[in-house]
């Protein structure tokens, strides 16, 4: 039983170059040729100054942009480094008290509206990082936006429109808004 | 479900069954050591690692020796990944600067990663370096998925041959595994996943500056919503300017993370990060991979036994189970939670929303593709997830629970997965026999009190460490203090927590603070024996089978690639999974919704 040892060890030392060190340094080459913009994060702007990752979400709160997914990562929402959802569970009090919290904070920024909240809006995502809406919850802010931003309804659903990503191939995923590129995007006009 | 729901739910499968079956015929090509179209590349460097090594691939093990080398393997690749953990603040490719990871947590991780669990305990952008996360993780990605393929070989072996001593050479199944099949597709589907965004680099976290700066409100912010009071001043938390995202090699980690079923992520959020999973495309081919090669060894099966039927037999069971669950998930998730209906909150489906339960899940998923996923993974004992199983609704937690507590035998790990099954085989045709009265045969073996004592071996372990861990977990202070939920869901979490590990899963309701010295030493017992425990009566039976000699086919033989015995099997499975957790699944997920439906009455 114990000639097995040496084989053991000397397998393990090999599939450790190869799986370990060749195998990921093989795609990392090939991924920064092929893909040189994905494999680095996708980021938005130039290089010298990016202005966030297209995949990653970020944190907004003022009535003149749009608001994303609410985040559970700690010891900021959106925090990039270190992802989380909230894992609070349907009946857990800690939640309701934070849908309800959400629901109020959307209601106070904009008092004309009183219809349901799509549910995307008020619950926080898995990752944390979420960088998408639902169109419908994207909806249920433009009369914030136009009204801080001074714009009509129709020109922010213009906008809304052009950064409404469908269905992959018009099958796969959930049609959703890209809340950064929206976000920049509307800054875009005012400069 | 709306018509698009049903059709993705219909691609996935299709893609599923189209694919598993040349892959299936190729594996079982590879293991017989027949010549493929890339044994021109491999072959040579394969005899240069045997020669290397001092190892003959012809030689045949017996099924003692066959499990000694296993073993020591095993323990040398958990012993690595261990070391690493507890040095790497001294290793190089440490470029987070992250310190030396705690010897109970490095223990926990270890046996995890070497016995294709993969449940983590740690968060990986903050606790593992790069240089853990290669040569430790990465390389036990593929070993401990090798080695489950190996000892399925191993027991298929058992069902070929007659009157013979050794069950094949652990040495050449898991060189073969690694470089013909893992390796090769885990380099074409990185790469995909690479185009579709998935981050592939070595260089440190990059920084970015947000474009709010100075934020107004923070109520819709729950984790920054209230200024706690600090002695007697209020404290406001300082926003951040900038946001730090983190990188690194994830995508060659991703792709044989998803296909050998080992499922644990390169960042914490798991394949719901936008960096792991970042489109409904890479989302696709991560939950194809989930179950591919689980799927496909059904086939190379069938075909090492010279009869595909049996294959199509076992795969239609599994299939049949997991439709028919995923359903179940998929009703409870989309019909949402009725608490926050009553708050004024809209979750109704419309061409606008995916709607539904979608506390812990990413929008461009939704919840058909949440879903799937979380079935998918815990059918299989992979354990990725993209989106939360602790924030699902208390049915729809259920489903993914039980599905580990089936014994990871629904696809079940790479492996690992078919040989489980196999055992259900075994108790089914004696079941069967007991009926009709005589002595059991599967594939020309009578099947005799050995195997059965054996087969009763692997049924059990997982159960008492699954109803036993649940329940020292919930007497002992530090068992019960590590909960996030209050009441009969924080109960679901233990339960859950002890599942994943005694099924080699790894998912988590991740609300469970489990990194502590207890959870991380009773959970990495749990593994070890949730994996161990059954290999080595597998392997026992497996040789035990060889030395049987073929008994010839009868009229009175009971066939077993017809429908009837797809129920007779899947019967068997179902009832133990539910005989043996009915009782302490009610006293979690069920309560709780009963609960949740009182409250909104």
């Amino acid at each position: 039983m114990t000639n097995h040892i040496k084989p053991a060890i000397l397998m393990l030392l090999f599939f450790t170059v190869l799986t370990g060190i060749a195998y990921p340094l093989a795609v990392t080459l090939c991924a920064q040729t092929l893909f040189p913009s994905q494999a680095n994060g996708s980021l938005l702007g130039s290089n010298e100054q990016p202005r966030g990752s297209e995949l990653i979400g970020q944190a907004f709160t003022r009535p003149e942009y749009f608001w994303g997914r609410p985040s559970a990562t700690s010891p900021a929402p959106y925090n990039g480094g270190a992802s989380s959802g909230s894992n609070q569970g349907p009946i857990n009090p800690a939640l309701i008290d934070s849908v309800q919290a959400r629901i109020k904070a959307l209601r106070d920024a904009d008092p004309s509206h009183s219809e349901a909240v799509p549910v995307d809006l008020v619950t926080a995502s898995a990752s944390g990082l979420d960088p998408h809406i639902s169109p419908a919850a994207a909806s249920y802010q433009i009369s914030r936006v136009a009204i801080a931003r001074q714009m009509s309804t129709d020109s922010v659903r213009e906008l809304i429109d052009r950064y409404t990503e469908t269905r992959q191939w018009g099958v796969l995923g959930e049609p959703r808004v890209n809340v950064l590129k929206l976000n920049l995007a509307l800054d875009k006009r005012f400069n | 479900m709306t018509a698009n729901g049903l059709l993705q739910i219909t691609l996935y499968f299709i893609a599923l069954l189209l694919f598993a079956k040349p892959l299936g015929v190729y594996m079982a090509a590879v293991y017989e050591n027949r010549p493929v179209f890339l044994s021109r590349i491999l072959a040579p460097l394969a005899a240069g690692l045997y020669r290397l090594s001092g190892v003959n691939p012809e030689q045949e093990m017996g099924w003692k020796s066959y499990a000694a080398a296993l073993l020591w393997f095993n323990l040398f690749g958990g012993l690595a990944v261990f070391a690493l953990q507890i040095l790497q603040a001294y290793l190089p490719l440490n470029p987070q600067r992250m310190a030396n990871v705690t010897v109970d947590s490095a223990f926990n991780t270890a046996v995890s990663f070497a016995t294709n669990t993969n449940w983590q305990g740690y968060s990986g952008e903050t606790t593992m370096s790069y240089l853990t996360q290669m040569l430790g993780l990465s390389v036990q990605n593929f070993v401990s998925a090798a080695t489950g393929m190996a000892v399925l070989v191993a027991m298929i072996r058992g069902f070929q041959r007659a009157h013979a001593d050794g069950i094949g050479n652990f040495w050449a199944d898991l060189t073969r595994g690694t470089l013909y099949i893992l390796l090769p597709l885990s380099f074409l589907f990185a790469l995909v996943l690479v185009g579709q965004g998935v981050v592939q680099t070595f260089k440190p976290y990059q920084t970015v500056p947000l474009v709010e700066q100075g934020r107004v409100g923070n109520a819709v912010l729950p984790t920054i919503a209230e200024p706690s009071v600090v002695g007697h001043e209020k404290h406001v938390p300082n926003l951040p300017s900038t946001q730090t995202l983190a990188v690194g090699s994830a995508a060659s980690q991703i792709a044989i993370k998803q296909l050998g079923t080992n499922g644990g992520g390169f960042f914490n959020a798991n394949s719901a990060h936008p960096f792991e999973n970042p489109t409904p495309l890479s989302n696709f081919l991560e939950m194809l991979l989930l179950i591919l090669i689980p799927a496909a060894l059904c086939h190379t099966f069938g075909t090492m036994v010279g009869d595909p039927r049996q294959g199509w037999a076992i795969l239609s069971a599994m299939t049949l189970v997991l439709v028919s669950l995923l359903f179940v998930t998929v009703g409870f998730e989309q019909d949402g939670n009725p608490v926050l209906t009553t708050l004024g909150v809209e979750q109704s489906v419309s061409v606008d929303q995916s709607g539904g339960n979608m506390e812990g899940k990413e929008t461009r998923f939704g919840i058909v593709n949440s879903t799937i996923w979380a079935t998918a993974t815990t059918a299989a004992s992979n354990g990725s997830v993209n989106s939360m199983h602790d924030s699902y609704t208390p049915l729809g937690g259920l489903i993914p629970m039980w599905l580990i507590q089936l014994g990871e035998v629904i696809f079940g790990g790479v492996g690992s997965g078919l040989y489980g099954m196999l055992i259900f085989v075994l108790i089914a045709v004696f079941v069967a026999g007991l009926m009709i009265g005589r002595t059991p045969e599967y594939l020309g073996k009578k099947i005799e009190a050995f195997e059965i004592k054996m087969a009763a071996i692997v049924i059990l372990i997982p159960a008492f460490f699954i109803l036993g861990g649940t329940a020292l977990a919930v007497m002992v202070e530090a068992g019960k203090t590590a909960v996030a939920n209050p009441g009969a869901h924080g109960f679901s979490e233990i339960l859950y927590a002890f599942s994943s590990a005694a099924g080699n899963n790894g998912s988590a309701f991740a609300g469970l603070s489990a990194n502590s010295p207890f959870y991380n030493i009773a959970l990495g017992i749990t593994m070890l024996f949730g994996r161990y425990g059954i290999i080595i009566p597998v392997l026992a039976i497996a040789g035990s089978l060889a030395a049987k000699k073929t008994v010839p086919t009868t009229v009175g033989t009971l066939p077993t690639h017809t429908p009837l015995f797809v129920m007779l099997l899947i019967g068997t499975v179902v009832l133990v999974g539910a005989l043996t957790f009915v009782p302490a699944l009610a006293l979690g997920p069920v309560v709780e919704h009963l609960i949740m439906s009182a409250a909104t009455k």
